[in-house]
């Protein structure tokens, strides 16, 4: 209970933290920031390691693996066009 | 002990990932911010792979290596234009990859540290059924909003009788399956709760239209968000509650930027059903008779170059086009020969929040000259014509005069006040909404038939003679 307590603790602060920050962002950026936003909950993967790490085999890793490759998919496809997308918000102003 | 250092990791990631939304607020300081976000996650993947648990590398290594290539090629390769769909395919995928962490995290509790097969304490199978339930509908409901995006399938709304009816009941039973997942945690359980959530995911998606696009993909990306947190819930993972938590939070405010800009309510977009072909046509019945004035290349040349300001509004149609680079060549021309040329930016305006921005982006116009609604409102009465392509229904005054109308007090961009407007659009087809637009009719306005790229080709030779 006290760890559920604790979590939600994170939880919520976090929710403030994010809703302050959401609204600071620029609207001509909001694209990227769906994409940058995607990358990130891809830090899923942390708990696909977790079920692939065991040196047993079983359903968990099968499961673990197919998730650490959704998940690898995310991280480098929603970072790459995150950075392709600001490369083009810069150069300007001649 | 040894435990202590990964959290301290998973804290560090944590701060970086809210450096990189926070880099986000000017487009300066945004790519220092992706710098923070791919660090962040370095820091993570390695902090985990320290973790005592994990014992064999070979499938990890080969898993990041394969999802990684395939990863880099897409973004790689994707066009601008495309991005709504891409956003919403990835969307499925981190999804789909909370479903499986649930599951693994179901069949082997013992490496989460909530205890074993059958022995799982019920605070943690509430919580793998959240993770594995939102994951489950962001997946599925990204992939049908991936099919209407891409055009795989149509982007009008599909509607049924007892439809509203139908999610409920399923909802209904999703509730009952959770419940009697955490009373017997078995495996059948498990995965009826999700698939039911699976089909709810496609049902909750399929009536909502092409245009409401811009709410579904934030809705989605802010699900995607929760069912991170759902993981970090049962994992106990503060890294992963507190991402997901900025994930979900980003999605929920961009949906309810977007349902404003639309001045329709979250519940109205989300039950769907607005706009569509038999609205569409009846408009076009009627609008036929009407004389509209419409014109060349040529004299949106001559008026255009005659003008001291000129403001260009794009809209989807530009996208479909592919129009932004000739839009800009055009508009290069324009400034060459003096005219004062901004563009004006709805925030619904595209397929998804800031859509238009970066295709105006990729096309090299400088953001300084991207003005949003407020900033651009009040100087339409000074502009001597407004160009507006590929947009309709963010135009039309009716939002703002007729409370008849189904997009009544949504806020517009008040072109009418401009002293002449030029439309290039390529019929008079009713915009998403199925409003005709008024606009088209009055004699300070002049439609441009054609399609959007070719127009803004045909301008430019014109200007060029």
């Amino acid at each position: 209970m006290e760890h559920l307590l604790q979590e939600l603790t994170v939880f919520i602060l976090a929710i403030f933290v994010g809703y302050y920050i959401i609204w600071s962002v620029t609207p001509a950026l909001h694209s990227p920031l769906m994409s940058v936003t995607n990358a990130i909950s891809s830090v899923i993967i942390v708990g696909a390691l977790i079920a692939v790490g065991p040196a047993l085999f079983g359903i968990s890793k099968i499961m673990g693996f197919i998730a650490v490759i959704l998940a690898a998919v995310n991280i480098f496809g929603g970072f790459i066009v995150t950075q392709r997308m600001l490369q083009m918000f810069k150069k300007k102003k001649k | 002990m040894e435990h202590n250092y990964s959290i301290l990791a998973y804290l560090i990631s944590g701060v970086f990932f809210i450096l990189a939304l926070r880099g986000l607020s000017s487009p300066e300081t945004a790519r220092r911010g992706n710098i923070y976000g791919i660090s962040g996650m370095v820091i993570a993947i390695v902090a985990t792979l320290l973790l005592p648990g994990i014992e064999s590398y070979v499938l990890i290594v080969l898993g990041i290596l394969i999802g990684g290539i395939i990863g880099t090629s897409i973004a790689l390769k994707i066009k601008m234009t495309a991005l709504p769909q891409l956003i919403a395919g990835f969307h499925s995928l981190v999804g789909l990859a909370a479903v499986m962490v649930a599951g693994a995290a179901f069949h082997n509790p013992s490496a989460y540290g909530i205890g074993d097969i059958g022995n799982i304490p019920v605070a943690s199978l509430i919580e793998m059924s959240l993770g594995s339930t939102i994951g489950a509908i962001t997946f599925s409901g990204s992939i049908i909003a991936f099919g209407k995006l891409q055009g795989i399938m149509s982007g009008n709304p599909i509607t049924f009788k007892f439809q509203h009816f139908l999610n409920a009941i399923l909802g209904i039973l999703l509730i009952s399956v959770v419940i009697l997942f955490c009373l017997n945690q078995t495996q059948n359980f498990f995965w009826s709760l999700t698939i039911l959530a699976f089909i709810i995911g496609f049902l909750i998606i399929i009536p909502i239209g092409g245009a409401d696009m811009p709410v579904v993909v934030s809705m989605l990306n802010s699900y995607s968000g929760w069912a991170a947190c759902g993981i970090g819930f049962t994992l106990s993972n503060n890294l992963l509650i507190i991402t997901g938590a900025l994930v979900g939070s980003s999605g929920a405010i961009l949906s309810y930027i977007m349902c404003k800009g639309m001045n329709r309510s979250f519940i109205s977009v989300i039950l769907g059903g607005f706009g569509g072909e038999d609205v569409t046509s009846q408009a076009n019945k009627e609008t036929e008779q009407r004389p509209v004035k419409s014109g060349d290349s040529s004299d949106a040349a001559f008026m255009m170059q005659n003008a001291e300001s000129v403001v260009i509004v794009p809209g989807y149609g530009m996208a479909v086009a592919q129009a932004q680079h000739v839009l800009k060549e055009m508009c290069d021309i324009l400034k060459k020969k003096g005219v004062n040329v901004r563009y004006a930016i709805h925030p619904v305006a595209g397929r998804m929040p800031g859509h238009m921005n970066v295709l105006l982006a990729e096309a090299n116009v400088p953001y300084d000259e991207v003005l949003g609604l407020d900033e651009i409102n009040r100087d339409f009465a000074s502009t001597d014509v407004v160009f507006v392509i590929g947009a309709n229904d963010i135009t039309n005054p009716a939002a703002k005069t007729d409370p008849q109308s189904p997009i009544y007090g949504m806020p517009i961009l008040e072109v009418e006040n401009a002293k002449s407007v030029l439309f290039s659009k390529r019929s008079l087809r009713a915009g998403y909404a199925g409003v005709e637009n008024e606009l088209f009719f009055r004699d300070n306005t002049m439609m441009l038939f054609s399609d959007a790229k070719e127009m803004c080709e045909n301008i430019i030779n014109a200007l060029g003679k």
